[in-house]
């Protein structure tokens, strides 16, 4: 409970006394690069394979001659848009990027260059903190978009190479039944995810005392408390909003 | 100016500091020396801010620093720079872009003008050439350099210094030494080092602060400190062997 209360102080101190917003445009930028772009490559190949197992998995199960093909794509489409592409995404988000939040903000800790910051008169919390969770609010959704459009396209790529549906069936089964609110559903869960991938992150990075031992620990921290933190949000939303 | 009144601290209720009281005069070099866990850090880190003194007050320039509202206390900090132990630099900023640092977030000044006080600052502490290094690519002593000349670079009126010749050789660390006394001599600036090096005590201690168990137990200047009475004191000077050589007029050498 301790650790919860002080991770919401930790919170409000982002916003209390930061600098002026100036301050933060180029360091937003370099976290969205650092966030965003870098993670391209592995957001691509984890959602493109998801797609393609989904799709794989999902022939396997439909073994029945009265459901038809075009069914696979739909399930394919619905999971990746509810489940895979922002959940799945999220938790390879925490893993990468949530462990170099961590083990940056800890490393600074041990270092003396939050103390550097705190002499100088600036909130590190809010000058080092707010620029990552910006950064991964503005560039986390992106990875979701990206990722469903590949997990969709691995499943149809899959499917057809396999021949366990034909590309009518697949773009027919995308289209069918289309709930635009499953979109919006993924971008919401994404902002979640993306707030508490960073802030929890730079939480476990900002509280680092010690050595080098409790960097680790802290980037492992950060790690696994995203991740529950994720699952518990996902079954919240879930239950909120569908 | 800077003056502390009965500082004490605890941590997890054991005593660290016992009411600790001194002034420190602008102009001047003044060391807080003693063995290592006494209490001299955390001394330093209270009247910085980076820990919360359990009682008494700091004042800079009669502004109590301690119990100051959180804006009071950010135009304080503002003066205050700090050479940290490590140097504490910006490990993704070039030796430039760390010194300019405190320029780019805290002034308004145009770039070419904190250009011209970067260079300007990096020359007075003996680094040309450098700007575009990055701390992992600079010497130790480099780094302490550079990380004075970010303390001062934004006019600092009161400069801390932790241990700055921690991990130096030796002439390095008589150079840092006489570069952080000629700066607090040329700007006029109060400045605080914490040491138990006798070098750097002999060499540019103004006004020596001897604590002991959280206590302070001696002050003085370095023409005084020699011949103290206070045992703890002479045992913490004389376990120098270049000392005791000195004070019994023998050769060091032989």
């Amino acid at each position: 409970m301790r650790g919860i209360g002080n991770y919401f102080i930790f919170l409000g101190n982002l916003f209390i006394k930061r600098e002026a917003f100036k301050t933060y445009i180029k360091q937003i930028i370099d976290e969205c690069i650092k966030v965003g772009i870098d993670s391209i490559v592995i957001v691509t190949i984890v959602s493109t394979f998801i797609g393609a197992v989904t799709c794989i998995q999902t022939a396997y199960n439909l073994v029945s001659p009265l459901i038809p093909r075009y069914v696979i794509s739909l399930v394919v489409r619905d999971m990746t848009l509810l489940e895979l592409a922002p959940t799945i995404t999220a938790i390879v988000f925490a893993g990468k990027v949530g462990s170099n939040i961590a083990g940056e903000l800890g490393t600074m800790k041990i270092s003396e260059q939050v103390d550097a910051l705190e002499v100088m008169g600036i909130n590190s919390v809010s000058f080092l903190g707010l620029p990552k969770i910006v950064a991964c609010l503005i560039m986390y959704p992106m990875l979701v978009i990206l990722a469903g459009f590949l997990a969709i396209m691995g499943g149809y790529v899959a499917g057809t190479v396999t021949n366990v549906v034909t590309p009518q069936d697949y773009i027919y089964g995308i289209r069918a039944d289309f709930n635009e609110f499953n979109v919006t559903f993924a971008l919401i869960k994404s902002f979640v995810f993306a707030f508490l991938v960073a802030s929890i992150s730079s939480y476990k990075g900002y509280k680092t005392t010690g050595g080098a031992l409790e960097v680790g620990q802290s980037s492992t921290s950060a790690v696994t408390n995203s991740c529950i933190a994720i699952l518990v949000a996902d079954y919240l939303l879930a239950q909120l909003l569908l | 100016m800077i003056e502390f009144k009965n500082i004490k601290k605890s941590f997890d209720n054991k005593p660290v500091l016992h009411g600790i009281d001194g002034v420190f005069e602008p102009g001047r070099t003044n060391l807080i020396i003693g063995t290592s866990g006494t209490g001299k850090s955390v001394l330093l880190k209270c009247m910085v801010g980076l820990l919360e003194p359990d009682e008494g007050s700091v004042l800079y320039d009669d502004r109590d620093f301690t119990h100051a509202s959180r804006n009071v206390r950010r135009e304080i900090r503002r003066d205050i720079g700090m050479l940290f132990q490590g140097a504490a630099l910006f490990d993704s900023k070039t030796v430039e872009q760390n010194v300019m640092f405190p320029l780019d977030v805290l002034t308004e000044m145009p770039k070419d003008e904190k250009l011209d006080r970067v260079n300007f600052v990096l020359k007075r502490v003996g680094l040309e050439n450098v700007n575009h290094l990055m701390p992992s690519e600079i010497s130790g002593g480099m780094k302490k350099r550079v990380g004075i000349a970010r303390a001062i670079v934004n006019s600092s009126k009161y400069l801390y210094c932790d241990e700055p010749n921690s991990g130096l050789d030796p002439m390095t660390a008589i150079l840092i030494d006489n570069l952080i006394k000629e700066i607090t001599e040329e700007f006029d600036i109060t400045t605080v080092v914490v040491t138990h090096d006798m070098n750097s005590v002999m060499e540019i201690g103004d006004y020596i602060i001897y604590m002991y168990k959280g206590s302070k137990l001696w002050e003085g200047d370095s023409s005084e400190i020699l011949g103290t009475s206070v045992p703890e004191l002479k045992e913490f000077i004389y376990s120098n062997k270049l000392v005791q050589a000195l004070k019994d007029g023998e050769n060091p050498e032989s």
